[in-house]
C-alpha cells in the first residue's frame, strides 16, 4: 500500500485490528493455548500496526494527523472522524503497548473461560485507542462508554474478594458521571449541528454559538465531571481503589495503564480545547484539589497493608500531577502532564503486573504475608526495584522527567502549588520504597515463602519491556517531547489569546 | 352519499389488505383447531399463523405502492402507517417463532393462541393507518381484547389469570377514558377525522373542551402505554402473562398506540401538549427505574423497565414534529427487538410453568448456556444504552431532540434516569456471569424457531446500532408526507 493512503487508513486499522481478532476469537474452539497464542499475536500485530504512527508522525506539520472524515450517519449529522496530535499518539502507542503484555501476564493467572477473557481484553483494547482518536465528540462518547462494559466484565468476571462490587461501582460512577457529559455534548451539537471537535471549537472562538456565554459554565462542569471521575480526582476516586484490588491483573494493568488517561485525556482535549475561558476560571480550585490528590493519596498509600491498595492509591497522586500540569497552563506543565500520563502507564502498569505475579504465587496482596521476598526471588526483587525506583521518579528513568516538567509548570502558574506538589514527590518516594522494604528485605518470616519460584521466561519477557521503556523514557525524552510539545502548543494557542486579551485590557 | 359511493373501490380493499389477510388466517386457524388433533396441532398451526403474518408483510409491501386515503377516507396509507405496519407484523412473526416451542412446553392448546395473535395483529395494524377516532378506537378495542385473553393463556396459573382480569378490568376503564376524549373531542372541533379536528383547532383561542378531550385520549392511550402516572397494572399483568405474549403487548400494541399519539399529539395539533408529556414522562422514566431497583423477579423488572421506555419514548413527544416523530419511530422499533428478544430468551429459560423466573435462577447462566447468556446481555445492554446496539441511538435521538427544543431539565431527568436503568439491568448480567447457581437450573438447548427469533432480535438490535441511517431517514420522509 502506498504511503499517503496507508496513513489515511492507519487509524482505522489500529483501531479495529483487536476487535477484528475478537470477533474470529468467537470463532474458535475453545483450546485454551491456541487463544493465548492468537490474542498475543493479535496485539503484537496491533502493537506493530501502531508503530506506524510515531514513524510517519511529522512534528513540524500543526494540527491533527493521518486524519479521516466520513459520514457515518446523515440526521444527525455524526462523522466517522479520526485523528491523532503527538499527545494522543502515544497514547494510542501506550495502549497498544501494554495489551500484549497484559495478554502475557494473563497466560496462567487465567484458567476459566479463557475464550472470553481474551475476546473482552481485545475489545476493550479497541475502544481504548477508539477514545484516543475520535475528533467527532459522538464518535468519542460512543468509543468512551464501549470501554465501560468490557472493563466492569473483566473486574465483575475474573477478579476475586468483592468483584461484583467493585465492577458495580465503577460502572455506576462513570456511567452517572459520562451522562453529564452526554448532556453536554447533546446541547453542543443542538447549536452548533455538528459533533465535530474542530467545528465546533471554530464555532466558538468565533462567538457564533447562541446563548453560549451563559451555558458555557455548565457545559465545562458536564465534560469535568466524566473527566474527573474517570481520573480519578479527589474526592471523585473512591471506586479507584475497589476497582483496582478486586481486577485481575491484566484488568488493573489497562486501568491504571490507559483508563486513567482517558480522564486527563479528556480535560486537556475538551475542557481546554473547548472552554478556555471556563478553563481559566475554574483553574483554581481544580489545581486545590489536584493538589489535595497529590497529597491525600500519597498519605492513604503509606498507610495500606495490601500491596495492590498501595499502587492504586499512588495512582490517585500521579494522576494529580499530571491534572496540576495541565491546569497550569504552561508550556512545561503540559508537556509534564502528558509526559506524565505516558511514565505512569509503564511504571505503574509494570508495579500491577508485578503484584499479579506474586498474586498467583501466594493469593494475597498483604503485605505483612511477605518478608525478605529478596533471597528466594532474586530477579523479581530486582524487577521490583527498578520499576518502584522508576516511579518514584529517580533521575534518568521515567518519572523523573515528567514530574520535574509539571512542577516547574506549577511553580510558574503560582509558587505554592509548586512546592505542595514537590512534597508529593517525596512522599511517593517514602510509601513505595517503604512497602519495598517490607515486603523483600529483612529475614523471611514465613518459611512457606522460601520455596516462591522466582520468575519464569514468559514473566520476564512480560515485565522487560516496561522496564526497558522505563529507562529509554528517561534517557531520551526527547523522543516524546519532540511529537508532545507541538501539540501542546496549539493546546495552549487560545491561552496566550486570552492572555493577550487580558493584558490588553 | 348514493349508492355507488357507499361501496368500496377496489383500491381501498388494498389499504386494508395487510388486515384482511392477517383476518383470513386467523379464522382459518379458528375453524382448522378443532379438526386436527389436539398434539398435533402445535406445529401446524403454528407455521400457518407465522405463514399468516409473512404474508401480510408482503401485502404491506404491495400497499405501500398504493398510498392514499381509503374507506371514506378513515383509513390512510403512508410511509408512516407503512412503516408501523412493518414494525408490528414483524414483531408478530418473531413473537409466533418464539412461541412454537413455549406451547409445547407448557402444554398449551395452541390453536386460539395463534388466532388471537393474528387479530390483534389486525387491530394493531388498523390502529397505525386509521385517521378517523371511531376507527381507532375500534381497532383498539380489537387489540385490547386480544391481549386480555392472551394475558390469561396460562389456564393452570392462578397468577396468570388475575393477569387477565387485572388486565381486562383496568384496560375497559381506560378505554372508556379514551372514547369519552373523543367525544368531547368531537363536541369542540366537529369530527371524528383527523385532518379536520387538525384545521378546527388552528382556530384562536382553542375550545377549552378540546384541552379536556385530549387530556382524556391521553389517559386512555397512556395506560396501554404503560405511562406513569397509568402503569400499576403493567408488573402484575407482565409477571403472570405467558412471556411470548409479554414480548408481544410490550411491544406491538404500544408501538400501534405510539403511533396514534403521534396522529393526536402531532398531526392533529393537539392542544396542551407540553405539559401532559413532560409530567407524565418524567413520572414514568423515575417511577418505572424506581420501581425496576428493587425488583427480583426478571419478568417484573422488565415490566418496569418497560415503564421507563415508555417515559423516554414520551420524551419525543414534547419537542417538534420534524425531531420527535422520527424519534419516536426508531425508537419503537429499536425498543421491539431489543424486548422482544429478552423476553424471547426469558420464555426459554422459564422452562415448564415457567418456573425459572428471579435472579437467582440465572446465576450462572453465562456458563451452562453461553449463547443464551450472551444474546440477552446484548439485549440488556441495549436496553440500559451502551453504544453498538439500537438502544442507544434511540435514547440518542430522544434526548439530543428535547435538548433541540431545550427542554434541558427533562434531558437530564431522562439521562439520569438512563444511568440509574443501567443498575438493574446490570444485575442480571452480573448474575448471568459473575455468580454461581445455588441450585440446578435445567437449560435446554435452542429449538430452531427460537434460534431463528434471537438471530432476528440481535440483528436488528445490533444493526440499528451500527447503522441507524437508513431507518431514521426513512422516518424523517415519512414525517412530511404525515404534517402534508
Amino acid at each position: 500500500m502506498s504511503e499517503p493512503s496507508m496513513n489515511n487508513s492507519i487509524l482505522t486499522l489500529v483501531t479495529f485490528i483487536p476487535l477484528a481478532g475478537a470477533l474470529l476469537l468467537m470463532f474458535m474452539p475453545r483450546r485454551d493455548r491456541e487463544i493465548r497464542r492468537f490474542a498475543l499475536a493479535v496485539s503484537l500485530v496491533t502493537f506493530i500496526a501502531s508503530l506506524h504512527l510515531p514513524v510517519h508522525f511529522l512534528a513540524s506539520q500543526p494540527g491533527y494527523q493521518f486524519e479521516v472524515n466520513n459520514q457515518w450517519i446523515t440526521t444527525p449529522n455524526i462523522h466517522y472522524h479520526m485523528g491523532a496530535d503527538g499527545i494522543s499518539m502515544w497514547l494510542v502507542v501506550l495502549t497498544t503497548f501494554l495489551t500484549p503484555l497484559c495478554v502475557l501476564i494473563s497466560w496462567k493467572s487465567i484458567g476459566e473461560r479463557v475464550k472470553e477473557f481474551f475476546i473482552i481484553l481485545l475489545v476493550l483494547e479497541t475502544a481504548l485507542i477508539g477514545v484516543f482518536v475520535s475528533l467527532d465528540l459522538f464518535l468519542f462518547y460512543f468509543f468512551w462508554e464501549a470501554t465501560l462494559i468490557p472493563m466492569a466484565l473483566l473486574i465483575g468476571m475474573y477478579g476475586h474478594g468483592r468483584k461484583i462490587y467493585a465492577a458495580v461501582k465503577f460502572f455506576l460512577y462513570t456511567m452517572i458521571a459520562s451522562m453529564f457529559m452526554l448532556a453536554a455534548i447533546l446541547w453542543l451539537y443542538a447549536k452548533v449541528g455538528s459533533f465535530d471537535l474542530i467545528v465546533i471549537q471554530d464555532a466558538i472562538r468565533r462567538g457564533n454559538v447562541e446563548h453560549f456565554a451563559s451555558a458555557a459554565p455548565w457545559l465545562f462542569l458536564g465534560f469535568f465531571i466524566a473527566f474527573a471521575v474517570k481520573v480519578p480526582l479527589f474526592p471523585f476516586h473512591t471506586w479507584l481503589p475497589d476497582a483496582h484490588v478486586e481486577a485481575p491483573t491484566a484488568g488493573s494493568v489497562l486501568l491504571a495503564g490507559v483508563l486513567l488517561k482517558m480522564g486527563t485525556y479528556g480535560l486537556l482535549r475538551f475542557n481546554l480545547g473547548l472552554f478556555p475561558e471556563q478553563s481559566r476560571s475554574n483553574a483554581w480550585w481544580i489545581m486545590i484539589l489536584a493538589l489535595i490528590g497529590i497529597i491525600y493519596g500519597a498519605l492513604v498509600a503509606m498507610v495500606q497493608p495490601n500491596m495492590k491498595k498501595v499502587i492504586a492509591y499512588s495512582s490517585v497522586s500521579h494522576l494529580g500531577f499530571v491534572v496540576l500540569g495541565i491546569f497550569s497552563f504552561t508550556q512545561a506543565g503540559l508537556d509534564g502532564a502528558t509526559f506524565v500520563m505516558l511514565a505512569h502507564g509503564v511504571a505503574t502498569g509494570g508495579l500491577f503486573m508485578l503484584a499479579g505475579i506474586l498474586y498467583e504465587r501466594k493469593h494475597t496482596y498483604e503485605i505483612s504475608e511477605k518478608r525478605g521476598l529478596a533471597t528466594p526471588m532474586p530477579a523479581y526483587a530486582a524487577f521490583f526495584l527498578f520499576i518502584v525506583l522508576a516511579s518514584v521518579g529517580l533521575p534518568l528513568l521515567n518519572g523523573f522527567i515528567g514530574e520535574f516538567l509539571v512542577l516547574s509548570g506549577a511553580f510558574q502558574a503560582r509558587a505554592i502549588y509548586g512546592i505542595l506538589a514537590a512534597t508529593g514527590v517525596i512522599w511517593s518516594a517514602g510509601y513505595l520504597l517503604w512497602m519495598y522494604q517490607r515486603v523483600f528485605f529483612g529475614k523471611v518470616t514465613h518459611p512457606s515463602n522460601n520455596a516462591l519460584p522466582d520468575l519464569d521466561v514468559r514473566e520476564r519477557v512480560a515485565l522487560a519491556p516496561a522496564a526497558a521503556l522505563a529507562l529509554v523514557m528517561g534517557v531520551a525524552p526527547l523522543i516524546w517531547l519532540h511529537d508532545i510539545s507541538p501539540a501542546v502548543q496549539s493546546a495552549l494557542a487560545p491561552f496566550g489569546q486570552l492572555a493577550s486579551k487580558l493584558v490588553g485590557r | 352519499m348514493n349508492t355507488a359511493q357507499m361501496i368500496p373501490q377496489g383500491v381501498d380493499y388494498i389499504r386494508i389488505l395487510p388486515e384482511i389477510v392477517l383476518s383470513v388466517f386467523g379464522i382459518v386457524i379458528m375453524l382448522l383447531d378443532p379438526l386436527v388433533d389436539a398434539r398435533r396441532s402445535q406445529r401446524g398451526l403454528g407455521f400457518l399463523a407465522l405463514t399468516g403474518s409473512l404474508a401480510a408483510l408482503a401485502a404491506t409491501g404491495y400497499q405501500s405502492q398504493h398510498a392514499g386515503l381509503g374507506f371514506w377516507n378513515m383509513v390512510q396509507v403512508d410511509a408512516f402507517s407503512t412503516f408501523f405496519h412493518y414494525l408490528i407484523l414483524a414483531i408478530t412473526a418473531v413473537v409466533i417463532l418464539t412461541s412454537f416451542e413455549y406451547m409445547r412446553v407448557q402444554e398449551i392448546r395452541a390453536g386460539e393462541y395463534y388466532a388471537l395473535i393474528l387479530f390483534g395483529a389486525v387491530g394493531m395494524v388498523l390502529m397505525s393507518s386509521a385517521v378517523e377516532l371511531v376507527l381507532i378506537f375500534i381497532a383498539l378495542e380489537i387489540s385490547s381484547i386480544s391481549t386480555y385473553i392472551l394475558a390469561g393463556f396460562r389456564r393452570r396459573a392462578a397468577i396468570s389469570s388475575e393477569s387477565s382480569v387485572k388486565y381486562f378490568l383496568l384496560g375497559s376503564f381506560a378505554t372508556a377514558f379514551f372514547l369519552y376524549g373523543v367525544a368531547l373531542m368531537f363536541g369542540a372541533t366537529g369530527s371524528t377525522r383527523i385532518p379536520e379536528i387538525a384545521h378546527a383547532l388552528t382556530a384562536v383561542p382553542v375550545p377549552l373542551l378540546a384541552f379536556v378531550g385530549v387530556a382524556l385520549m391521553f389517559v386512555g392511550l397512556g395506560f396501554k402505554v404503560a405511562a406513569a402516572p397509568f402503569h400499576v397494572w403493567t408488573p402484575d399483568v407482565y409477571e403472570g402473562a405467558p412471556s411470548p405474549v409479554v414480548a408481544f403487548m410490550s411491544t406491538a400494541p404500544k408501538a400501534a398506540v405510539f403511533a396514534v399519539l403521534l396522529r393526536i399529539f402531532f398531526e392533529a395539533n393537539a392542544p396542551g401538549r407540553l405539559w401532559l408529556i413532560w409530567i407524565a414522562a418524567a413520572l414514568s422514566m423515575t417511577l418505572g427505574n424506581i420501581g425496576a431497583l428493587v425488583q427480583t423477579n426478571v419478568k417484573r423488572m422488565l415490566a418496569y423497565s418497560s415503564i421507563a421506555h415508555a417515559g423516554y419514548l414520551l420524551v419525543a413527544y414534547a419537542v417538534a414534529p420534524q425531531d420527535g416523530i422520527p424519534a419516536v419511530m426508531f425508537y419503537t422499533a429499536a425498543y421491539a427487538a431489543m424486548n422482544v428478544g429478552a423476553f424471547a430468551v426469558a420464555s426459554h429459560f422459564g422452562g415448564s410453568g415457567e418456573r425459572y423466573v428471579t435472579l437467582e435462577d440465572y446465576a450462572g447462566l453465562g456458563r451452562t448456556s453461553p449463547v443464551l447468556a450472551a444474546s440477552l446481555t446484548i439485549f440488556l445492554l441495549s436496553l440500559i444504552g451502551i453504544p453498538m446496539t439500537g438502544g442507544f441511538f434511540a435514547k440518542f435521538y430522544v434526548f439530543r431532540a428535547a435538548m433541540g427544543a431545550n427542554l434541558v431539565g427533562l434531558t437530564i431527568i431522562g439521562l439520569l434516569n438512563s444511568a440509574v436503568g443501567a443498575y438493574y439491568y446490570l444485575r442480571i448480567i452480573v448474575a448471568m456471569y459473575m455468580k454461581e447457581g445455588q441450585r440446578e437450573v435445567p437449560v435446554s438447548p435452542i429449538p430452531p424457531g427460537l434460534g431463528v427469533a434471537l438471530t432476528i432480535s440481535l440483528a436488528a438490535t445490533l444493526y440499528l446500532g451500527l447503522l441507524p441511517g437508513r431507518v431514521l431517514d426513512y422516518a424523517s420522509r415519512s414525517v412530511a408526507e404525515l404534517l402534508h
